[in-house]
């Protein structure tokens, strides 16, 4: 007992002497974990609304009654109430305001079944006040609402989801311009006896089950796997630093062992101590992990949630909540991650024999066979990631071959590191660049897990960066293209959309009605756009495949275009077809890029959408003027139709938002990606203080044979930026593929679009700078470390103990 | 050229307060003399040889070898003057581990613009150590290490070899060859050689022996 | 009156939580009127058909039919129809933007089950309503529908159908006897302070039809009794609860009577005396007397279930006995409504209604 109490004061007191040691290893740990936790945070918060958005309306529980071919008319819920069936029916659309989407549901309290009631209606006076067209919503929606003149009074209720407005359905017919239409039937769960059969009385009808998870769930799968593995890259970075200072420790406390072994401490219990040790910094590193976890995604959220609301339509909530299970996974990571880091140095400890040198190694000379096992792994793991790309398809394949192909690629990196110095050495001339070659690459072993982390943080920066760079480019030409006109106008009602109609005609150049229908197309939520034959669309529409004279089939409606995520989705090209509402199988001429929108899209022709659906509002326009014209329009039309500012936008601030939203949508990449790269360059500086220690007896010799002590450290310094320089080189390639699979694989199974490749070299070669700037930072503090090192200390080397 | 080492003094700081280990040392060294320092465990032996090839300053205290004058240059000019003028062999880790045997035995030569190609494998071939060039030195014994240390001392023809018990961790056989050899090695290159060791039967072997106790020198 | 019916009152503005520490009458009946509804007065005209429809600009108002029913398996039933109407303001309008609100409630009662079903409905979108040429009151598929002969009384021949969980019935109604105007002719008072209502009643059902329960289909044939009331705050806002009796006697005669309950002073009764052939005698306040006989615990409270009733005035003095003590009407407001058994001076069959036994 005595023993075992010694041993877990002097293993403890090692860190007592060593604080900045014990920093390192907690501050490693506790950044991964933040990274990792950050990131699960965000991901949780999402789920939770998407959960909450799926389970709005009771529509987790119930069964549902839907028209695949949209919006039905409310008399087949009567014809139904009549037959005896218990259903209630549920408006659903969306308001596009300047803050985004809002999703509006219009119930029946009356006849809604318990499940459903979202909002607390047992006051009478409530009920009432939601028949008069009170509208319930989540608070900072309302003060929103509220400042932009929303007329309608508003109760906060803390049960809807952010963007989510409850209304009585006569209200949200009214408001969302569908008079009569209802989007589906709740079905209660029990029903009256002898009812004749749904299907004879409205056959259009069918009934999908409770809906666990969202479509936005699904769709908004590829973002959050996207997050995940950034989370778990600058987790696996993170541990690189845990390794090298608990590596260390070891190293150091090696004596110690030894010490404690002759006095009787079995190397059982010396691991068993040691994991203790772990656990217990496992535990208080993840615990103020989970804290900076909390602060990365309370900061990164407000950009995820304006992301994945402009990207998919799904609304967040910009704030965070504590849920338990983020709490015990994250302290789990942490544990896990702690003792993987340590599980090396705890097996050498438990084979270690009891009079093992107490000195640490100095250093292990790189074994060419080691090297070649190590390329064979990779070369396999990259050979499986060529076959995982080839074979699979989807989402996941795509993460699977990015995942094995970085690690290939990682494990690559010191063989390659090894190849070059050898090469560098063969030039070198004098004894001293001989030596700085030589000496370099015997440095591997030891730096290569922290060159490793910098490669892939390196290889994730170009790769995103990459693809970022692409998508910007080809948005911003796209958008130019896309949004020819000018300016875009919505009547409140189809009187108003006449008499917009007529007094637009003199007054500027075209009037090009945007008349569209929401639709299920091959199964999705989507919708069917009808425009006028205009050089507007001829000149200007982006088109990615077509049949000749594809605008003339449009304009006689012998053909239809689909957007590209339909394309992709249902491999659906042109000469194929595609069923629209009102069982018309459409001829497909052409197939138009579509960025920015989950959905499926189809456009027909003014006239044809005219003849097959005359029922649809008639009340977007898109105006030609004058540019220079165009704030007088709108001006004009405010004071002539009381038109309200979110009615009318023009060209100029559709493009702004657009592109705001862009914007947005690669924040968190971009923050995750610096953060991923300081914490590689951490893990190079703490590798390069572990090696500091042990570097003294390999500089001493040098030093005695009259180099001094600041070149020494100046050839340290140049080590380290070589190195940086060179895996920023090996990074390139690897990064360059990384975009090449974000591009032409993740994106269109993620978003349903395949984008040019763009390459920018000025920023490959700030990003080269930057890591031989990293390097250059991790290596000046050992550096300096050791240039003022006391003779003494070097001498001592040279003599028998230390 | 003659090292000429006068009244050198150091302390050290220690728990107990400062301590003098050398108290006022002279000592000359003539050209192509060998001589050994012999004393006590921690009676400075170490750090009189240390301060002898710049290693270490000395307190106070004159060192001059041929003209230069030790004690007035900076760290730069006394590791040059390492380089070029002075062939050292420690006890232990005295080779560069990143570089081989050949390389290790012309290292300081190259350093000094003095390699002689010839010469250093005439040396190889005198150490034993005919191919082991290409090997590094972990693949060496610990008397093989010692040999290629004294040839890195010898290879760029230094005007003085200082040697800190250059067998200190060698057994008793080994260690009789590399001295033997390391002698004969020094006499043929004409250099001066300082050599501590608390062996008799060595020192009786050089030119003259002198003892360091209580921090001076009694010959 | 049927008071029984009052519940709906303010159970549609009520209608999504359970009433829980309501202190102004059952359900809310008490409330005090706050819009500009329209009161009943005095020495009332009915038009009908036109009054057989709905008033939208009384706050409240139903059609309520109960039946004593005897199968074809020897077995006696009873069932309940009823067709409520409450306004949140005095109009109506086509759409979802009409303020009326529709509840049906159906009860169908045997020796050893009673079965519950309710509905509700927004008005002006056609899930319910009431039209009177020709008659039709419905909710989803329940329907109360006039087959009588032109020139006939619209109600004096009625097609009568509901649907539950367990249970369905298809009746068909014909009166044997004219209206029967309740209270004052028709203008019933619930309090002595002067709450009152429009209240008519048809009570000379003679019915047969069809029941369709769990084990099977069983023909019936029995009496039926239907009431016509609106108003816009029918009871005082210390009136708790009532019991209310409708009776079918063997001498062919007919009786309608109830106690209002009140909180803090003396409770109210009213009812009226029916010959055989419809003429039609209000009692003052007092010549009703009942008194409970025996309590059942129904739903977890205490319900008296067995009664005595007294009129002096015409020598009645009767016990009533439920057929199944348990009918219990589990609705959003819950009540007890139920067919019984007459002995004493008179026998017979009629249905009992009680409200506000918590």
């Amino acid at each position: 007992m005595t023993v075992f109490l010694t041993a877990i004061t002097a293993l403890l007191s090692f860190w007592r002497k060593h604080p900045g040691q014990l920093i390192t290893l907690l501050g490693g740990l506790t950044l991964a974990t933040a990274l990792w936790s950050g990131v699960q945070a965000i991901n949780a918060e999402a789920r939770a609304s998407y959960a909450e958005a799926a389970s709005a309306l009771g529509q987790d529980e119930l069964e549902r009654l839907i028209d695949p071919n949209g919006p039905f008319s409310q008399d087949v819920y009567i014809a139904l109430r009549r037959a005896g069936w218990a259903v209630s029916p549920v408006l659903e659309g969306t308001l596009t305001r300047d803050s985004g989407l809002i999703r509006v549901f219009g119930i029946d309290p009356i006849t809604a079944p318990p499940a459903a009631q979202t909002v607390d209606l047992s006051a009478a006076e409530d009920l009432r006040a939601l028949l008069d067209g009170r509208v319930y919503g989540p608070p900072e929606l309302l003060a929103t609402l509220q400042s932009s003149g929303f007329e309608r009074p508003l109760v906060a209720s803390a049960n809807l989801g952010s963007n989510t407005l409850l209304m009585d359905i006569g209200e949200a017919q009214q408001l969302l311009d569908q008079r009569g239409l209802v989007s589906y039937l709740l079905l209660w769960r029990t029903q009256n006896t002898g009812l004749p059969p749904v299907n004879d009385i409205a056959p259009e009808l069918s009934l999908v089950g409770p809906e666990t998870r969202s479509d936005v769930a699904s769709l908004t799968d590829s973002f959050h796997l996207n997050l995940t593995a950034f989370g778990l890259l600058s987790f696996a970075v993170g541990l690189f630093i845990v390794h090298s200072a608990i590596g260390l420790a070891f190293e150091q406390r090696r004596a110690l062992f030894r010490t404690l072994r002759a006095l009787g401490v079995s190397a059982r219990a010396l691991v068993l101590l040691l994991s203790a040790e772990t656990l217990l910094f496992a535990i208080v590193a993840g615990s103020l992990g989970m804290v900076a976890g909390y602060g990365i995604a309370a900061v990164l959220l407000p950009d995820v949630a304006a992301t994945l609301q402009g990207l998919y339509g799904a609304t967040v909530e910009g704030t965070l909540t504590l849920r338990p299970a983020w709490w015990v996974g994250g302290l789990f990571i942490a544990v896990l991650g702690a003792g993987a880091a340590a599980a090396q140095s705890l097996w050498r400890i438990w084979h270690l024999p009891v009079l093992a040198p107490a000195q640490p190694r100095a250093w292990a000379r790189a074994s060419e066979a080691a090297l070649q096992r190590q390329s064979a792994l990779a070369l396999g793991l990259l050979a499986i990631a060529v076959c995982v790309g080839l074979l699979g398809n989807g989402l996941a394949s795509g993460f699977a071959m990015l995942g094995l192909g970085l690690i290939g690629a990682a494990l690559l990196l010191p063989v390659v590191l090894y190849g070059l110095l050898t090469v560098g050495g063969r030039y070198a001339k004098g004894p001293v660049s001989n030596w700085f070659w030589a000496d370099t690459r015997q440095q591997l072993p030891g730096l290569s897990l922290a060159l490793m982390a910098l490669l892939l943080a390196l290889a994730a920066n170009i790769g995103v960066s990459t693809m970022v760079g692409s998508f910007r480019l080809t948005f911003t030409g796209w958008l130019d293209q896309r949004l020819a006109s000018e300016v875009y106008v919505t009547a409140r009602s189809d009187a108003e959309a006449e008499a917009l109609r007529d007094w637009l005609e003199p007054r500027v150049d075209a009037v090009l009605p945007i008349w569209s229908l929401n639709a299920r197309l091959a199964g999705q939520p989507g919708e069917v756009y009808g425009v006028a034959d205009h050089a507007t669309y001829r000149d200007n529409w982006p088109l990615l495949a077509e049949v000749p004279g594809v605008w003339d089939r449009i304009a006689d409606g012998t053909g239809v275009l689909i957007n590209e995520q339909l394309s992709y989705r249902e491999g659906l090209l042109p000469g194929d077809s595609i069923l629209l509402p009102g069982n018309w199988d459409a001829p497909i001429v052409g197939v138009y890029s579509d960025y920015g929108n989950p959905q499926p899209q189809v456009m027909v022709g003014l006239a044809a959408f005219d003849t097959r659906y005359p029922e649809t509002s008639r009340l977007r326009y898109a105006l030609r003027i004058d540019p220079g014209r165009a704030d007088a329009l709108m001006s004009d039309l405010q004071s002539e139709f009381g038109l309200p500012a979110d009615t009318m936008i023009d060209q100029a601030s559709i493009k702004e938002i657009s592109l705001q939203i862009f914007e947005r949508t690669f924040t968190v990449t971009g923050a995750l990606n610096v953060l991923t790269l300081s914490v590689a360059a951490i893990a190079i500086l703490t590798s390069l203080l572990t090696l500091a220690r042990m570097r003294l007896p390999q500089l001493a010799p040098v030093w005695a044979l009259g180099l001094t002590r600041a070149r020494l450290a100046w050839l340290e310094v140049l080590r380290a930026a070589l190195l940086g320089a060179l895996t920023a080189i090996v990074a390139l390639p690897v990064g360059l593929v990384l975009a090449w699979v974000l591009l032409a694989v993740i994106n269109v199974d993620a978003f349903g679009w395949r984008l040019p490749m763009h390459l920018f070299p000025t920023d490959w070669i700030l990003l080269g700078l930057l890591a031989i700037a990293a390097a250059l930072i991790a290596a000046a503090w050992p550096a300096r470390w050791l240039s003022t090192r006391a003779p003494n200390d070097l001498l001592r080397i040279f003599s028998n103990e230390r | 050229m003659t090292l000429r080492l006068t009244d050198i003094r150091k302390t050290f700081p220690s728990s107990e307060g400062p301590v003098d280990v050398l108290r006022g040392v002279d000592l000359t060294v003539a050209a192509g003399e060998s001589v050994a320092l012999t004393g006590e465990s921690g009676s400075g032996k170490s750090t009189l040889l240390h301060i002898a090839g710049g290693l270490e300053l000395a307190d106070a205290g004159q060192i001059v070898l041929g003209n230069a004058q030790l004690t007035d240059m900076n760290d730069a000019a006394r590791a040059a003057l390492r380089r070029d003028q002075i062939g050292i062999v420690f006890q232990q880790f005295n080779l560069i581990p990143s570089i081989n045997v050949a390389d290790n035995i012309s290292f300081q030569a190259r350093l000094a613009g003095q390699h002689d190609a010839a010469f250093c494998s005439g040396l190889i071939d005198k150490l034993g150590l005919t191919g082991l060039e290409a090997r590094f030195p972990e693949q060496l014994s610990g008397g093989q290490q010692q040999r290629v240390a004294i040839g890195r001392a010898l290879a760029g023809r230094p005007q003085i070899v200082l040697a800190d018990e250059p067998t200190g961790n060698l057994d008793e056989d080994t260690s009789e060859a590399v001295l033997e050899v390391m002698h004969s090695l020094v006499a043929d290159t004409g250099a001066a050689l300082l050599m501590v060791t608390h062996s008799e039967r060595l020192a009786a072997r050089l030119d003259r022996a002198v003892h360091l106790s209580h921090g001076l020198i009694s010959a | 009156m049927n008071v029984n019916r009052i519940l709906v009152f303010a159970a549609l503005a009520l209608l999504v939580a359970p009433a829980t520490g309501h202190t102004q009458g059952f359900a809310g009946l008490g409330e005090a009127v706050t819009e500009n509804f329209s009161q009943p007065e005095p020495n009332p005209e009915f038009n009908f058909p036109e009054d057989h429809g709905a008033h939208p600009s009384y706050r409240i108002e139903w059609w309520y039919l109960t039946s004593n029913l005897r199968g074809d398996d020897g077995k006696e039933y009873g069932i309940q129809w009823t067709l409520f109407r409450s306004a949140l303001a005095p109009s109506q309008t086509a759409g979802w933007s009409s303020p009326q609100i529709w509840m049906g409630h159906a009860g169908l009662t045997t020796p050893d089950n009673h079965f519950v079903s309710e509905t509700f409905a927004r008005d002006g979108i056609g899930q319910a309503g009431v039209s009177t040429e020709p008659f039709v009151a419905f909710i989803d598929d329940w329907e109360m529908r006039s087959t009588a002969l032109d020139g006939a009384d619209s109600l004096s021949a009625l097609a009568l159908r509901a649907r539950g969980r367990e249970f369905t019935y298809a009746l068909n109604l014909s009166a044997q006897g004219p209206l029967v105007f309740q209270g004052d002719r028709g203008f019933s008072v619930k309090s002595e302070s002067g709450q009152a209502s429009y209240y008519y009643s048809q009570p000379f059902y003679q019915v047969s039809g069809q029941l369709q329960l769990p084990d099977g289909p069983v023909n019936v044939a029995g009496s039926a009794w239907l009431d016509r009331e609106w108003s816009s705050q029918p009871l005082e806002e210390d009136q708790a609860g009532w019991d209310w009796f409708s009776l079918h006697l063997n001498t062919d005669e007919r009786v309608m009577g109830f106690r209002l309950r009140s909180t803090v002073g003396n409770d109210y009764t009213a009812a009226t005396w029916i010959s055989p052939t419809g003429e039609a005698t209000p009692l003052p306040n007092g010549a009703f007397q009942i008194t409970p006989l025996k309590s059942t615990e129904v739903a977890g409270r205490m319900v008296p279930t067995e009664w005595r009733v007294q009129i002096p005035s015409y020598e009645l003095d009767i016990q009533t006995t439920p057929l199944n003590p348990q009918s219990w009407m589990g609705t959003l407001f819950p009540y007890w409504e139920g067919p019984i058994l007459i002995e004493g001076s008179h026998s017979g069959r009629g249905y009992l209604e009680m409200t506000g036994y918590n």
